[in-house]
């Protein structure tokens, strides 16, 4: 006998989640047999505001988009307005970009593991991950002046040098931070109890990952070796570092490649540092954009995009941008078909969702 | 055995101190860098208005008839715009946060009195070498020459310090 078809709303409020997505699960017993997203509860606009603030203070607005990946919001946003303008940034104003993107990458993917930790009930491990964000969040405090949001972006380079010393000192947090990691990394990746939470959930192979049009960690996971910052922006090109993937394709694959991308920041900072040049953080601009732009950085979550269209005016005409997590949510919902309920809060936090950033 | 391996973090996070502040029950500590709120320091602002106009969320109010200069701590986002752009170096930032509050409350600073003061005092001499200016021109217009070219140079040089901020965008 065929058992009868149900639906279970998750969502808009979930406790997993506190960002809103709503997903209709169609359920048989407790398999899910469809999983139907909708998105939509929290756009504020934020693109049009362009049209509204001069393009210098629209540097402020674009890093809002997001609280986690800040930092890339407003990196996009001025590298394409830099590219209009035709300015070329200090090296120094480049490594220390470089440098703040990382931190934000390891602050982003350590709060992940917290959460992670969190939807598969592991309420230690999710305090001890996040207890090692707070040493990433105090560095950015440090370089910056803010936890999260920085301010320190503009036109040209940048607002505030970060002094040597300040970036000296960041060196013995690191290895603490990676030594705190390695300690986390162990319950992650080999203890019997989270695995069986993890292996084997989610499964998505290669050749779905990209028909669908994954990106970042998500994509990596599955096997797929692409990564926006071999494009070489800011100072990737001048640091070594290699593309993390896992032929897993299921949860575990998604945290083991999330917990190599920390050590791989980590690493990726200590070059920053050791190869700073001393120079000028900031080159003057004159006029106003014109032109159009598109370019695309790999965020936290993902590859960004960011399409910025000007026409020699204080206002521009038009910005776009596209989140990570927005082109993330077709293969969650393929993911999700076949699943148990149990596990959906699991493989809803594997994409590392961004609700607000996806919506703007 | 891997089951023991994160009980070893647990243990020792048993016996170590927490790794939180007991905040309210302590002070809060901030780094030397934090961006927590704007102060004006009245004894060295001009009123010229700036700040206000370099400021992304219109946070500052600046009124020169009644000399206050006013913020609504709550709009401000602490972007420090206003401190790098004050030609007075009169601003700046302090490390607190903005205090919790029930409303949207605004601070209002007026001018302390050396300052207004100081500014009556410059308003004064402003208005002495103009008169004289145009004593000077009357006196040329009367000898028949007609040269106008000093006359613009006694107006107030605020203004240009503005205009010469205003590069420094974003
Ligand atoms: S910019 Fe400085 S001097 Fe001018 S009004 Fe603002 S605080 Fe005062
Ligand atoms: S810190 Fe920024 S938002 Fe706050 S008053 Fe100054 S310019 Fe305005």
């Amino acid at each position: 006998m065929a058992s009868k078809r149900s639906v279970i709303p998750f969502g808009p409020q979930h406790p997993v989640l506190p960002e809103p997505i709503h997903i209709d699960l169609i359920t048989e017993d407790e398999k899910v047999v469809e999983a139907v997203p909708s998105i939509g509860f929290v756009h504020r606009g934020l693109e049009h505001l362009v049209t509204k603030k001069d393009f210098g203070e629209m540097v402020y607005v674009a890093e809002r988009i997001c609280g986690i990946c800040s930092f890339g919001h407003g990196y996009g946003y001025v590298n394409a307005v830099e590219h209009i303008m035709g300015i070329e940034p200090t090296q120094r104003a480049k490594y220390i970009r470089t440098l703040l993107f990382e931190l934000s990458r390891m602050h982003s993917h350590i709060l992940w593991l917290g959460l992670m930790a969190d939807a598969f009930g592991f309420e230690s491990l999710f305090m001890e991950t996040w207890k090692h964000r707070e040493r990433v969040l105090d560095m950015l405090e440090w370089a910056t002046g803010g936890r999260v949001i920085f301010s320190i972006m503009r036109l040209g380079g940048l607002r505030k040098d970060v002094p040597d010393e300040i970036l000296k000192s960041f060196l013995p947090e690191l290895d603490k931070i990676e030594e705190g990691i390695r300690a986390c990394e162990k319950a992650f990746l080999s203890d019997p109890a989270v695995l069986s939470r993890l292996k084997g959930v989610g499964y998505l192979s290669k050749e779905d990952a990209i028909s669908l049009g994954c990106e970042g960690p998500f994509l990596r996971a599955s096997g797929v070796a692409r990564d926006n910052r071999m494009r070489g922006y800011a100072a990737y090109k001048d640091v070594d570092f290699d593309i993390i993937t896992s032929d897993d394709g299921d949860s575990y694959g998604r945290c083991y490649v999330r917990i190599q991308e920390i050590y791989q920041s980590a690493s990726i900072i200590r070059q920053c540092i050791e190869k700073i040049p001393d120079e000028g953080i900031y080159v003057p601009i004159k006029g106003f954009p014109n032109g159009e732009y598109m370019t695309v950085i790999e965020q936290p979550r993902g590859g960004a995009c960011y399409y910025v269209h000007a026409s020699g005016k204080k206002f521009i005409e038009r910005m776009r941008v596209r989140t990570p997590t927005f082109a993330n949510i077709p293969a969650l919902a393929k993911t999700l078909q076949g699943c148990d309920v149990a596990d959906v809060p699991i493989l809803v936090v594997t994409i590392d969702p961004c609700i607000s950033c996806t919506e703007r | 055995m891997s089951f023991v391996n994160f009980t070893k973090t647990e243990l020792k996070n048993l016996f170590k101190k927490p790794a939180t502040e007991k905040y309210p029950e302590g002070p809060a500590t901030y780094k030397e860098t934090t961006r927590g709120h704007i102060v004006n320091n009245m004894d060295t602002c001009v009123l010229c208005s700036v700040c206000q106009m370099r400021c992304p969320t219109r946070a500052i109010t600046v009124d020169r008839k009644a000399q206050t200069w006013t913020i609504r701590p709550f709009s401000c986002i602490q972007c420090r715009r206003c401190v790098d752009n004050c030609p007075k170096k009169s601003l700046s930032m302090a490390k607190e946060y903005t205090e919790p509050d029930v409303t949207r409350t605004e601070k209002v600073f007026a001018l302390s009195d050396r300052q207004k003061a100081a500014l009556a005092e410059q308003a004064r001499r402003a208005a002495e070498r103009a008169a004289a200016a145009m004593e000077a021109k009357k006196k040329e217009m009367a000898e028949g020459k007609k040269d106008e070219t000093k006359k613009d140079e006694t107006k107030k040089d605020e203004t240009k310090k503005e205009d010469g901020a205003s590069d420094q965008t974003s």
